[in-house]
């Protein structure tokens, strides 16, 4: 222990702590060097950030309940303070939920704190997945992290349905019935899957505590891994930026990470709880005691999933009735919107990376972002997208707007498939053209502020090809590109 | 906060103090000074509450109150007296260099040859792990059993006699119990709680009904029994429209035909209702004379095979 020659008796105790810690692990100039990295600043960089503080309170409230929830579907009679569910028979899953809602104090606050997490979690999510796709930044050397990403996605999605069926009231154990009748709808092997999951047929005696562990062991756990290589690569490849003075393929420009990015994002810690608990107070959110305890031959009307999951709900009305059949042999109408299509999305979304290096040729690294208008193609690719979902999404609301603006349930579906049809290459148009004009005011008065990646050139078909293909350069020794400054 | 002290934006406060206060600073930290008091007080008010029985309206206020006040001090903070120069860092290559690689590939090589110089012994090792991953997907058949004629029967095809239908709590039921404008859910009797098994008993028009050809006498005077679970993904079809003698699943909204077989007119759902064959026994009561026309709810690969 050279180094504790250094310390007197004055030393503050945080002094001694680091060096008692120094001695064992050898971690200062380690340290150091993560306090002195340098991060680019741009409030879109702030959205993951988001996410993964919400991810943080979704943890913290949800330990919380687990004190409290009771994972059994062991029937019995209801005495909380709730009266009008007052001698009611219930499982104990939803009487302990109750419990939470009406006899626990402050469990009613941390058990809408943890579902508006959910809800906020999702959406910082896939509005920082849109960031990323928009300005290019899965592209090289970044594809793992994309792909680490859509993983961790698709297992938040999964984990929010599981956490809000396991309340075994009305609308979770409607939302699991169907889960169910789209796991048989599987060719083949649907049906043991959904037996060997569900226990048996629906609903299944161990079902609620298989789904327990599920969601607050397994898929946490998967995710916590999945999160700390992202953010582990996120270090080690170094933050993306938007290329301005100074700015190039080879440095990264920003502020150190201590003491000002360690402040601004404890504050976006603070307040993203802040919002977390003020929504969690003020906004009811998935009142159980309304919907009842489930009972198999109920069902709530005009029931709606949490938004993540309303795309599916959409897909699952909006598909047509068809079922193939031949020879006593069937694939059912579900097994296309609720199998298929997020198989194939997920899949597209997970490859995208590498499908546009294949088809622009592009595999050199970058590290200075795309300016959306400056890869038209892309752009208006992902709106189209983006459209085609979120017609989706309202057609899962379909019932519910037909009340709401009192017309025909039948007149809804057949706007909203014109719609899922007509839409997406409409709003990709437009977000091409749009582009396209910003682009084109860009350049008169350009600067090195705004490297125009898109050739001036006509509006003709072959120079649309060549906005999403960056210069035709032939790949460079693998080993040596560190990335080509442009511009 | 100890801050190296270059390049700091004009104003800063350093701890030295050195600089002149600006109004802008002293605005700035009089902002920060108050929100962490309104913290401070979020954080009483919480305990106050919390100690007064709980209100989970206020607790979600002192919360934000007492964590945002944090967030917004430490905020102001940075923004105002914290180092926002823009640092240069240079990118080095991710890539590994040549030698890196040579030197990495001698090593994994020179490993690489001791296992293979006993290369049976290696594969056989591989093997044994192999085995092993397969022997351990047995346990997961513990899971559940073995999907079976579950999916395609219910309870009302299991003695080979007539059931009685009864209420939710038991209790058979009479054709006089039925009224035209109500929907009536019925289990086959000692079966309430066989989710697959729920059935709906209505009571049609009979001028207006049309049974299939070979269930001329699957009703009885003018009741008619179908599945209640939709063929879509199994939701239980509850909203009856009597005038139209439209049956509506609220899940997806499908639509069956009452008086014609409860085949789909709308939505997503492609096969009819299964129907129930009724009778009534010497006491008058309800009784099945069989299973549903079909397996109920939704359909799965092999449905149609027995
Ligand atoms: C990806 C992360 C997670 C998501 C998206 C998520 C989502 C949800 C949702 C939407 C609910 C229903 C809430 C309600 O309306 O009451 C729920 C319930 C629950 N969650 Fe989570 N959760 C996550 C992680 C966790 C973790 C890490 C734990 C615990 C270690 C946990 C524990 C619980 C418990 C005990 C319940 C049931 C109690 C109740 O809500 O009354 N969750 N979760
Ligand atoms: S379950 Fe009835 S329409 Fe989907």
């Amino acid at each position: 222990m050279t180094a504790a020659g250094a310390l007197t008796k004055a030393t503050p105790l945080s002094r001694r702590t680091a060096r008692w810690l120094d001695a064992r692990l050898g971690a200062a100039s380690f340290v150091r060097k993560a306090l002195d990295k340098v991060f680019p600043d741009h409030w879109s960089f702030l959205l993951g950030e988001l996410a993964l503080w919400s991810f943080v309170i979704l943890i913290a409230t949800g330990v919380y309940l687990t004190f409290f929830f009771d994972a059994s579907v062991e029937e019995i009679v209801y005495q909380g303070s709730y009266v009008p569910l007052q001698g009611v028979e219930m499982s104990r899953a939803y009487a302990s939920a109750l419990d939470l809602s009406f006899d626990v104090r402050a469990g009613l606050v941390m058990r809408q704190v943890h579902h508006w997490a959910a809800n906020v979690y999702l959406a910082t999510t896939v509005v920082h997945l849109m960031r990323i796709f928009f300005t290019g930044a899965f592209r090289r050397p970044r594809e793992l992290n994309w792909l680490l990403g859509v993983g961790m996605l698709i297992l938040s999605i999964v984990n929010g349905f599981v956490g809000y069926s396991l309340l075994d009231d009305q609308l979770s154990g409607t939302g699991l019935r169907i889960a169910y009748n789209i796991a048989i709808s599987i060719p083949v092997g649907g049906t043991w899957l959904a037996s060997l999951f569900f226990g048996g047929e629906f609903p299944g005696p161990d079902l609620i505590e298989r789904l327990y562990v599920i969601h607050i062991l397994l898929l946490p756990a998967v995710i916590i891994a999945l999160l700390g290589a992202h953010l582990a690569l996120v270090a080690r490849q170094r933050h993306t930026q938007f290329s301005g003075p100074g700015r190039t393929e080879r440095n990264v420009v920003g502020e150190r990470v201590w003491p000002t990015f360690a402040a601004k994002g404890t504050a976006a810690f603070f307040l993203t709880a802040a919002m977390l608990c003020a929504l969690g107070g003020l906004a009811q959110i998935n009142p159980i005691w309304l919907y009842g305890p489930f009972r198999p031959a109920e069902v709530s009307a005009a029931s709606q999933p949490d938004w993540y999951m309303g795309w599916l709900d959409g897909a699952l009305r909006l598909w047509p009735s068809w079922e193939i059949r031949a020879f006593g042999f069937e694939l059912p109408t579900p097994f296309y919107p609720s199998v298929l299509l997020p198989g194939v999305t997920f899949a597209l979304l997970a490859l995208w990376p590498f499908l546009e290096a294949r088809i622009t040729k592009d595999r050199r690294e970058h590290h200075l972002l795309d300016r959306p208008r400056d890869r038209p193609l892309r752009t208006a690719l992902g709106v189209a997208t983006l459209a085609f979902y979120t017609v989706l999404f309202f057609g899962g609301a379909s019932d519910v707007l037909a009340v709401t603006f009192q017309t025909s349930v039948n007149a809804l579906f057949r706007a909203f498939r014109t719609a899922l049809l007509v839409l997406p290459p409409v709003a990709g148009f437009v977000a091409y053209r749009l582009c396209r004009e910003l682009a084109r005011r860009d350049r008169p008065g350009a600067t090195d502020e705004a490297p125009a990646v898109a050739p001036a050139a006509p509006e003709d078909g072959a120079s649309h090809r060549r906005a999403i293909e960056p210069e035709d350069e032939p790949e460079r020794d693998p080993a040596s590109t560190a990335g080509v400054p442009r511009g | 906060m100890s801050t190296d002290g270059d390049g700091r934006r004009p104003g800063a406060n350093g701890p030295g103090g050195g600089e002149r206060r600006t109004r802008r600073d002293d605005r700035a930290e009089r902002l920060v000074v108050a929100a962490f008091t309104v913290s401070i007080v979020g954080a009483l008010i919480l305990a106050v509450v919390y100690i007064a029985g709980g209100q989970a309206q206020l607790e979600g206020v002192a919360l934000a109150l007492a964590l945002g006040g944090i967030g917004l001090g430490i905020a102001v903070w940075a923004r105002y007296f914290m180092a926002a120069d823009e640092v240069v860092e240079e990118r080095h290559a991710l890539a590994s260099t040549e030698e890196e690689v040579t030197a990495f590939t001698a090593a994994f090589e020179a490993g690489e040859q001791t296992l293979a110089r006993r290369g049976l012994l290696a594969k056989l090792g591989l093997g044994a792990l192999g085995a092993l991953g397969l022997a351990a997907l047995f346990p997961i058949r513990s899971l559940g059993p073995r999907p079976g004629q579950g999916l395609k029967n219910t309870a009302y095809g299991d003695g080979g006699r007539p059931l009685r239908l009864v209420d939710a709590d038991g209790v058979p039921i009479r054709p006089a119990d039925l009224s035209r404008s109500s929907l009536t859910t019925a289990w086959p009797e000692g079966h309430e709680h066989d989710a697959d098994a729920s059935t709906l008993l209505l009571q049609v028009d009979r001028e207006r009904f049309r049974p299939l050809p070979g269930r001329e006498d699957w009703v009885v005077g003018d009741i008619v029994a179908y599945s209640k679970l939709c063929t879509h993904t199994g939701c239980p079809v509850g909203l009856y429209q009597t005038e139209l003698d439209l049956l509506l699943c609220p899940c997806h909204q499908s639509t069956f035909d009452v008086l014609n077989g409860a085949e789909p007119v709308f939505g997503p759902a492609a096969r009819p209702l299964p129907q129930l064959p009724l009778d009534v026994d010497e006491e008058g009561f309800l009784v099945a004379t069989g299973d549903f026309s079909a397996p109920v709810a939704g359909g799965f690969w092999d449905r149609g095979r027995t």
